[in-house]
């Protein structure tokens, strides 16, 4: 890097937990239902009403700061963070304050600079609190006031906060992309940024070099960012704009209260928010309607052993079992765990993971992505798929045939042998083979003499003909005998 | 006095409540009067005490993933000042959303 400054970045992350029901009442959290049809007097506030912990909530939660290598605490409260806002209809969110159920942890992400490196990202804290509702602003017959759906109030989130480790907009990119996944493959959350299921919030300023040594800038926070991409391009504008303003104002950390801005994406600009408290007076005190929660060594060690086998561990085992590449083996880990075991059914079934590899990469990822298919759905089973790998692979037919097979296959729901047979593929005996190219090089005398005269490419013309002649020639073949036979003649 | 004329102004304003100079010193008195007698607790030697997340000692209360039925809207929204029949109406929230 080359610019007088380094980019200091912390994410923290909410992702909503996989539960059936809220985090203190039996309210489903399920997404898309209409406005407030999910609600009781427990997550509308009303008073009296008393919250009880979801276990499920909690053991999401554990079992998500093991896989990031967190420390679990033995004993963990809830707390509240007063503040008034529409959507919080208690006027306090049930969070964790000084006694987290995790701390201490780390993440590794490859590091964008370097191909095959991980760059180690330190985790502060992993807890769970309730989310807030929905507001939505309407100007509709020039009344601007809100509306507030509370379907999503008390739904459970586990914030994750990093230190401020991440160094590029690219880095911040890959380790959400690396959460995500790890995440998904625990089952504990699904991520989904369009439904609200994954939330990004950016701490980024930069540490500029000067003569008396580095000097950092002020903190900004940034919110409102939509996507991953969406993400990487706030903080590059972000990093931008701090170092156009250091140069012009040279103000420093603590010069200036922090900032929120929101990212617009229609502009590719953030802005400055007005902050929701004068002062981020919270007021936190243990939750009174809450027990705390214990854990015990031999829980912990429960959990851990449901974890599975994690996406980074996955990767280094497909590489080494299959033989195939580990860029392969990244690109069948990010598309999730069914998929991966998909292929390396594929893969067992014809003995060659780096076909089985190339086939779902280019043949099965294609069929999914164009009818907008889960793995669990496509209609070819892995079996069937590796035998009719099997036969490309021993020269029975070439690759463009076999995507004619998997075709036929994906359309009749035909076995593998059944749709060979249907398009009438049968491998041609090499005597066969040599009839037909000896007949094709009588009839085109032309060519004839291009080959002769070192004109190779005039060998196309014949593998065409051979090609209309008999669909189950074998276009190399039929290349390497024609030459053979022009050498001879 | 334990609690402070700008205390009470500053936290009558984090609780949203909009208090007249008469009714700050009022709070003010009686606030202080309430700290003043739970003063008392301060008298008792903690040193060799456990401090404690809770009230009473019981954890781990929980309940299991199960859905139960939610109010019907019409319930839920009876309350509101102003509601829609869909959603709560409240005065324009600006900023972020
Ligand atoms: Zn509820």
């Amino acid at each position: 890097m080359n610019k007088p400054y380094a980019i200091i970045i912390g994410l923290e992350v909410h992702v909503q937990l996989l539960t059936s029901s809220k985090l203190f009442c039996g309210c489903s959290t399920a997404f898309g239902a209409a406005p407030n049809t999910q609600t009781c007097v427990v997550c509308t506030g009303t008073p009296g009403a008393l919250p009880v912990m979801n276990r499920q909530a909690y053991l999401l939660s554990v079992k998500a700061a093991l896989g990031l290598n967190c420390q679990i605490a033995r004993l963990t409260k809830w707390d509240r963070k007063n503040y008034y806002y529409p959507d919080l209809p208690k006027g306090y969110q049930i969070s964790q304050y000084d006694m987290p159920l995790s701390r201490d942890g780390h993440l590794d992400i490859p590091d964008p600079e370097q191909e095959g490196q991980v760059r180690r990202i330190r985790i502060i804290r992993a807890h769970l609190e309730e989310d807030a509702g929905k507001s939505m602003h309407d100007e509709v017959a020039g009344k601007a006031d809100s509306r507030i759906d509370l379907n999503r109030a008390g739904t459970p989130l586990l914030e994750i906060v990093s230190q401020p480790d991440l160094r590029s907009p690219a880095e911040a990119k890959n380790y959400l992309t690396e959460l995500k996944l790890l995440l998904n493959y625990l089952g504990v959350s699904d991520c989904n940024m369009q439904e609200g299921s994954l939330r990004v919030d950016a701490n980024i300023n930069l540490h500029v070099a000067t003569p008396e040594g580095n000097v950092a800038t002020p903190i900004v926070e940034v919110k409102n960012m939509n996507s991953f991409r969406a993400v990487e391009r706030a903080l590059a504008y972000e990093a931008q704009r701090q170092w156009e303003l250091w140069q012009e104002t040279g103000q420093r950390i603590g010069d200036v209260p922090k900032q929120t801005r929101g990212w617009e994406e229609e502009a590719q600009i953030t802005r400055p928010q007005r902050s929701k408290e004068e002062s981020s007076d919270y007021r936190y005190f243990p939750d009174p309607d809450l027990a705390p929660v214990t854990i015990s060594e031999d829980a912990i060690a429960h959990v851990r052993q449901s974890l599975g086998e994690l996406p980074a561990d996955l990767r280094t085992r497909l590489v080494g079992q299959f033989g195939i590449t580990p860029y392969d083996s990244d690109v069948l880990v990010s598309q999730g765990r069914p998929l991966v075991d998909y292929f390396i059914a594929a893969a067992e079934a014809c003995r060659d993971g780096k076909a089985a590899a190339n086939w779902v990469q280019q043949s099965v990822l294609r069929v999914l992505n164009e009818r907008q298919m889960p793995i669990e759905q496509f209609p070819v089973p892995p079996a069937e798929l590796g035998r009719l790998i099997d036969e490309v692979q021993s020269g029975k037919m070439e690759t463009s045939r076999g995507r004619e097979v998997l075709a036929e296959m994906l359309a009749t729901g035909k076995s593998a042998a059944a749709a060979i047979d249907a398009l009438g593929i049968v491998q041609v005996d090499e005597a066969d083979l040599e009839t037909l190219c000896a007949e094709l090089l009588a009839s085109n005398p032309k060519v004839v003499d291009d080959l002769k005269q070192g004109r190779l490419k005039a060998a196309g013309a014949l593998i065409g003909q051979a090609k209309k002649r008999n669909p189950n020639v074998n276009a190399t073949r039929v290349r390497e005998i024609c030459l053979q036979l022009v050498q001879r003649m | 006095m334990p609690i402070s004329h700008q205390q009470v102004t500053r936290v009558s304003l984090l609780g949203r409540l909009l208090l007249s100079e008469e009714e700050t010193e009022t709070m003010t008195a009686q606030l202080g009067q309430i700290l003043t007698y739970m003063q008392l607790l301060d008298e008792v030697d903690t040193d060799q005490v456990e401090p404690m997340a809770h009230a009473v000692e019981v954890s781990d209360v929980f309940r299991g993933d199960q859905l139960a039925p939610s109010l019907a809207r019409d319930l839920a929204l009876a309350n509101a000042p102003q509601h829609d029949g869909e959603c709560y109406r409240v005065p324009a929230v600006l900023g972020d959303a």
